[in-house]
């Protein structure tokens, strides 16, 4: 169970991103986050695993506070939330397998992660969910020769072999073709089910996070304005999130240009 | 068409000068103009020595030609031992540079930590090898060990830099995943970083071998050992044959381990 309380994340002095933010994730659900660039979601799932530290508030996970966290209690805490990042930030040199093995990084001594000796049980696993997501012919295969939608697939495996009890995901199809997008949504949606863990998903395609998840949160300007079901998610509340913003400021000059000469054929 | 009165009037456009303030700018010139005439009037071009030079070169290098391979064997001991020495002077010391990088990268370093990185490799870089090679002979006196001293430094101070740089300038996106997973600081150094930095760590190390096997003949000069000594011994004993013979093999070792380096550091990308 994920208990967020009046989150407050502030940059200098007067940007405030977060202006006391509640959210509680009690089952093993999907959420998706939708919400405008800018609006907070990335800072909220980077404050989760403290990427981001944030100014004040209360984040617990399962019972245990995660804000105050120093050194080897912070990393014992962050080995047991998964991290899918918008551009995969996989270790381009390396091979799958390496990629996907770096997941247990929390877990294994210095010594197993340089000479590359990890547990059987590991490697066994890494096996397991690569067959899972289609990606174990790959294995030793260098990373940046695989296409956005398998280097996805590495991404969310490398997630999983952490063991988590909380998977986020940060705009994890933002980078992908429409097709690829959708197959990730699916992915994480039925990897969710099947290991009953709880996922939290930035997203921008608001027809992807109605289809793909059980609940949608809408953030605006560091502030939640929507909590509920997908179906309940109407034109209204997208208007509420989207709507509106800075329409006399976009730089659009129609008819400007018009009066340029045509190029010569 | 379009009417062309419904334009606007042309606009011009000149690219913006490099320093905006007019005076500042004539100034600058002026400035620079009046120091290259002061300079050159106040050298003083002694032409007459200028002049009697001219024999005396033609002396040497007539009395190089035919190069003389005659002490082979003094030769390629010389060789041997420049080699030694800029081997293990690239090994010690781009082993050396990587710890020191990673302190002295801002990115990734604490500020203190950070500082005393910088001043170390910036203390190793502010002399010339020629000047670390004459401390180094009077402290551990004459001979390839005060060579590899000094290669080592050098070395250390050029690749630590250039690997600090190109730490600074890593994907951090990839020390942000490997810091999710809870790994720590030395995991994170070991699968976040040194794989991005790897190719160039390489090339930088080619590179160094090349430049430390020219050096360790500069170094020679002032007793460091390897070639160097050998000519320099040379020079001092009038035998310009020799010496010229030695310049000659140091000329292609060079050509041959730039042709080598440079085939190497193609191939790593």
């Amino acid at each position: 169970m994920l208990e967020i309380s009046n989150l407050v994340k502030r940059y200098g002095h007067d940007e405030v991103v977060l202006k006391g933010l509640d959210l509680t994730v009690e089952d093993n659900s999907v959420v998706a986050i939708v919400g405008a660039s800018g609006a907070g979601k990335s800072t909220m799932l980077r404050c989760i695993n403290r990427l981001v530290e944030p100014t004040s508030g209360s984040i617990k996970l399962n019972g245990t506070e995660l804000v105050n966290l120093k050194g080897r209690a912070l990393r014992r805490a962050r080995r047991k939330i998964g991290m899918v990042f918008q551009g995969f930030n996989l270790i381009d040199r390396l091979t799958v397998m390496e990629n996907v093995l770096a997941g247990r990084l929390g877990y294994v001594t210095l010594f197993q992660a340089i000479s590359r000796r990890y547990p059987q049980p590991d490697i066994e696993r890494a096996f397991v969910l690569m067959e899972r997501v289609g990606i174990a012919h790959y294995a030793n295969k260098r990373a940046d020769e695989l296409s956005g939608g398998e280097r996805q697939r590495v991404g969310v495996v490398r997630a999983l072999m952490q063991e988590p009890e909380l998977l986020l995901a940060d705009e994890p199809t933002a980078s992908l073709d429409p097709r690829t997008s959708e197959q990730i949504m699916r992915l994480l949606h039925d990897l969710a089910r099947e290991l009953s863990l709880p996922v939290l998903i930035n997203i921008h395609n608001v027809a992807q996070a109605r289809a793909y998840t059980e609940r949608i949160v809408g953030l605006r300007h560091g502030r939640m304005i929507f909590d509920g079901k997908p179906a309940d998610f109407d034109e209204k509340a997208l208007d509420a999130i989207y709507g509106g913003i800075e329409a006399s400021d976009d730089g659009n000059q129609r008819g400007v240009v018009a009066g340029l000469p045509a190029g010569e054929p | 068409m379009t009417p062309a009165q419904t334009r606007a009037p042309e606009r011009a456009w000149h690219k913006p000068p490099f320093i905006a303030n007019p005076l500042l700018r004539y100034g600058v010139l002026a400035l620079l103009a009046t120091y290259l005439i002061w300079a050159f009037g106040s050298l003083q071009f002694n032409w007459e020595r200028i002049a009697d030079g001219w024999p005396r070169a033609g002396r040497i290098f007539g009395g190089g030609f035919p190069p003389s391979f005659e002490r082979f064997d003094l030769l390629l001991t010389g060789f041997k031992e420049s080699f030694q020495i800029a081997v293990l002077a690239t090994l010690f010391g781009v082993m050396l540079s990587i710890p020191f990088a990673v302190m002295a990268a801002r990115n990734i370093a604490p500020l203190p930590v950070y500082l005393l990185g910088r001043a170390t490799i910036i203390l190793a870089r502010s002399f010339h090898p020629v000047i670390v090679a004459i401390l180094f002979v009077a402290a551990v006196g004459f001979g390839p060990l005060a060579g590899i001293l000094t290669l080592t430094l050098y070395s250390l101070g050029f690749v630590g830099k250039l690997l600090a740089e190109e730490i600074e300038e890593i994907d951090w996106g990839q020390v942000e995943a490997m810091k999710a997973t809870g790994a720590g600081y030395f995991a994170i150094l070991v699968y976040g970083i040194f794989p991005q930095v790897l190719p160039r760590q390489v090339g930088l190390s080619m590179y160094q071998l090349d430049s430390n096997l020219r050096a360790s003949a500069v170094v020679g000069i002032v007793g460091a050992g390897g070639i160097g000594s050998t000519l320099m011994n040379a020079f001092g004993r009038y035998d310009y044959a020799f010496a010229f013979a030695i310049l000659l093999v140091i000329i292609a070792v060079i050509l041959v381990s730039e042709g080598i380096s440079g085939w190497v550091r193609k191939k790593l990308w």
